[in-house]
C-alpha cells in the first residue's frame, strides 16, 4: 500500500493553475487521503459499521445457530414483551439508575475535596483512580471475596453483635442488586471525580475570592458560583452516567451472572444470554434493539432539553 | 464541606487561622476514609494472597504465617504464565496495529482537502454515538465467515482500531504546522515520507496517550475472548473469571492471580498517570 503511494506522488502536485487542473490535483488528494485511510476504513466497515446497520434486519429475523433463516416479522419483539424475564431485566436496569444521583452528588463533594491545595493532594487523587483502570473481573472477585458469608464484613458485623446470622449480600435476592450497584459506585467514584476535578480548575479562582471578600460564606460560594459554573460537566457525566447505568453488564456478569433468581438481571446480560447461552441470535438482536431505542430516545431527549436549558453556562 | 473551598485569601484574625487549621483537620480526615475505602479491598486482597488455603478468612491483614505457596500454586497448577502469555500477545500486537492504522487514518482528515472528507468525519463520530444492538452477535459471525474463530486474532482484529484513537490523532495533526510539511512536499519527498518523517515525530505525545488508553482497555478485555477463544488462550481478565468459577475451593490461588493481574496496570497507570488524567478530562472539554 505504501509502494502505491509513493508512485502516486511521483507525478508532484506542483501546479496550481486552472480550474481544470484545481480539480484533477483534489482528485489525486483524494486518492492518495483514501490511500492512508484505506487499513483503518476496511476494519472500521467490518466490525464497527456494519454491526450497526446489520444490528436492525437481524431483529426480524429467526436467525439461530444451526437450521434456516427466515424472515419473521414482529415476531421476536412480540415474545419479548411476553416474556417476564424481559421486564425482569428492563426493570433491574432502570433501577440501576439510582446509582447516579448518588455517584455524581459524591464525585462532586471528592472533587471540591481535591481541588484543594492540601499537600499530598495529588497522591489521594491517584489513588482514588486506581479503582476506575482496574480490569471488573478484578474487582468483581475482591468484591465477592468481602462479601462472602464468611468474608470480613460479615466477620466484623458478627463479632460486634450487629447480626446474628451472617449476610448473604449476593445470594439473598433483596440484597443482591444493592451489592451490585455499590460496587459500580465504588468503582466509578473516581473517574467522575476526575471529570469534576477538571471542571472546577477551569472555574476562574478570581471568581471565587472576589465572592469570599465580599463576605460571602464559603458554602454560597459553592452553591452560587462553583456548582453553576460546574453546569456543563454535571450534565455531560449523568447523562453519561445514565447510560452507563442502563447498559450495565460487566459487574453483574463477574459476580452474579444475574442470579439469584433473576434478581441482578439486567438488559445487557437477558440479551447476552439469549445470543451466547441459547444462541437465538435474531431474538437477542430484537431485544437489543429494543434497549438500544429506550437508551438512544433517552439520551437525545437529556441532550436537547439539556442544550435548551442548562448544557451552557447559564443564561 | 464549605470548609474544603480552599482559596489564596489572606487571612489576618487568629480565629480564622484557628478555623483553617480545622478545616484543614476535617480535609485530610475525608481523604483518608476514601482512601481506606478504596485502597483496602486491594490490600485485603493481597494480604489474602499470602494466607494458607486453612485460614483464608483470617481475619487480621498481617498474616500470622504468611505463605507464598498461592504464587507457587497459580504458576505450578492454573497455568498463569500462559495467560500473561496470550494477554501480552494481543495486547502489543492491538496497540501496534491500533497506533499505525489511527495514525495513518487522522492524517488526511486532519491535513487533507479531499472528497467525501466530511462525510468519513461525520460517519466516525455517528459511530460513537448509535449503538450496534447486536453487535457482538454481528462480530461473532464475522468472525467466524472468516474463519477466524479461535485464533488470537478473533481478539485482535475487531480491536485493532478504535475511533477514540483517530480522533486523539486528528487533534494532534491539527495543532502540527502545515509549513514544513508543505516545503517536504516542494522538495519533492513522497506524502508517505512527509507522514513518517515530519508528522509522526510531531505527535509523539498523542501516541503515548493512545498506547496508554489501549494498554488499559486490552489488558482488561475479557468479554469477546471469552465469546471467540477457547479457554486455553484466555487473556489473563477471561482466566481469572474462568478460574474463579472452576477453583473457588482454592481462594488463595484466585487471589495470587487476580493481584498478579492488578499490578501491570497500576504500575502503568501510576507511571503516566498525569498524560492519562489529562486526555480523560480533555475529553470532556471538547
Amino acid at each position: 500500500m505504501t509502494g502505491a503511494v509513493a508512485t502516486l506522488e511521483e507525478d508532484g502536485p506542483g501546479d496550481m493553475s486552472g480550474t481544470p487542473k484545481k480539480t484533477s490535483k483534489k482528485m489525486r488528494t483524494s486518492l492518495m487521503a483514501y490511500a492512508f485511510m484505506a487499513p483503518a476504513l476496511i476494519v472500521l466497515v467490518l466490525f464497527v459499521f456494519y454491526p450497526i446497520i446489520y444490528s436492525i434486519p437481524l431483529a426480524f429475523t429467526d436467525y439461530s445457530a444451526i437450521g434456516d433463516t427466515s424472515f419473521v416479522g414482529l415476531d421476536n419483539f412480540k415474545r419479548a414483551f411476553n416474556d417476564s424475564e424481559f421486564w425482569i431485566a428492563m426493570k433491574n436496569s432502570a433501577i440501576f439508575v439510582a446509582c447516579v444521583p448518588v455517584l455524581q452528588i459524591l464525585s462532586i463533594l471528592l472533587a471540591v475535596v481535591v481541588n484543594t491545595k492540601l499537600r499530598g493532594v495529588t497522591f489521594f487523587r491517584v489513588l482514588f483512580y486506581i479503582p476506575v483502570v482496574t480490569s471488573m473481573i478484578a474487582i468483581s472477585i475482591i468484591w465477592s471475596f468481602i462479601f462472602n458469608p464468611d468474608g470480613i464484613i460479615n466477620s466484623l458485623l458478627l463479632q460486634y453483635g450487629w447480626i446474628k446470622q451472617p449476610i448473604y449480600f449476593l445470594a439473598d435476592t433483596r440484597y443482591a442488586l444493592a451489592s451490585l450497584m455499590f460496587v459500580t459506585i465504588w468503582q466509578g467514584l473516581g473517574y467522575y471525580m476526575m471529570l469534576y476535578l477538571a471542571g472546577l480548575q477551569s472555574v476562574p479562582e478570581e471568581m471565587q475570592e472576589a465572592a469570599l471578600i465580599d463576605g460571602a460564606g464559603k458554602v454560597t460560594v459553592f452553591f452560587r458560583i462553583t456548582l453553576p459554573m460546574l453546569k456543563p460537566y454535571i450534565w455531560f457525566c449523568s447523562l453519561f452516567s445514565v447510560l452507563s447505568a442502563l447498559g450495565v453488564f460487566d459487574v453483574v456478569f463477574a459476580m452474579t451472572k444475574g442470579g439469584p433468581d433473576k434478581a441482578t438481571m439486567v438488559m445487557n446480560l437477558y440479551t447476552y444470554n439469549k445470543a451466547f447461552g441459547t444462541f437465538e441470535f435474531g431474538y437477542s438482536a430484537a431485544a437489543g434493539l429494543i434497549m438500544s431505542v429506550v437508551t438512544t430516545v433517552f439520551s437525545l431527549t437529556i441532550f436537547f432539553y439539556g442544550k435548551k436549558g442548562g448544557m451552557s453556562y447559564g443564561e | 464541606m464549605g470548609n474544603s473551598l480552599q482559596t489564596g485569601v489572606v487571612t489576618v484574625k487568629k480565629t480564622t487561622t484557628g478555623r483553617k487549621i480545622a478545616g484543614k483537620v476535617i480535609l485530610y480526615l475525608i481523604l483518608i476514609l476514601v482512601a481506606v475505602l478504596c485502597a483496602g479491598p486491594f490490600l485485603w486482597m493481597l494480604s489474602t494472597s499470602f494466607k494458607g488455603n486453612e485460614n483464608i478468612y483470617e481475619m487480621s491483614l498481617f498474616p500470622r504465617h504468611p505463605t507464598f505457596d498461592n504464587y507457587v500454586g497459580v504458576v505450578q497448577f492454573l497455568d498463569l504464565p500462559i495467560y500473561i502469555w496470550n494477554t501480552v500477545v494481543m495486547t502489543v500486537l492491538g496497540i501496534v496495529l491500533d497506533v499505525l492504522l489511527a495514525s495513518l487514518c487522522a492524517y488526511p482528515l486532519a491535513k487533507f482537502d479531499f472528497y467525501g472528507k466530511k462525510i468519513i468525519a461525520g460517519v466516525l463520530i455517528a459511530t460513537q454515538i448509535l449503538p450496534a444492538a447486536a453487535g457482538l452477535i454481528v462480530n461473532y459471525i464475522t468472525i467466524s465467515g472468516l474463519r477466524l474463530m479461535g485464533s488470537y486474532w478473533a481478539v485482535i482484529l475487531p480491536g485493532s482500531v478504535a475511533v477514540f484513537s483517530i480522533i486523539l490523532f486528528r487533534q494532534a495533526y491539527f495543532s502540527v504546522s502545515n509549513e514544513v510539511m508543505e516545503a517536504s512536499r516542494i522538495d519533492g519527498a513522497s506524502e508517505f515520507k512527509i507522514w513518517y518523517k515530519v508528522m509522526v515525530p510531531q505527535i509523539l505525545p498523542a501516541v503515548s496517550t493512545v498506547v496508554i488508553f489501549d494498554f488499559i482497555n486490552k489488558w482488561n478485555n475479557f468479554l469477546w475472548p471469552i465469546i471467540v477463544l477457547n479457554p486455553e488462550k484466555y487473556p489473563i481478565a477471561a482466566a481469572l473469571n474462568y478460574l474463579g468459577g472452576t477453583f473457588n475451593f482454592q481462594f488463595g490461588y484466585i487471589a495470587a492471580a487476580t493481584i498478579i493481574s492488578i499490578i501491570p496496570i497500576i504500575l502503568v497507570f501510576i507511571f503516566f498517570q498525569k498524560n492519562y488524567i489529562n486526555s480523560v478530562a480533555g475529553a470532556v472539554k471538547g
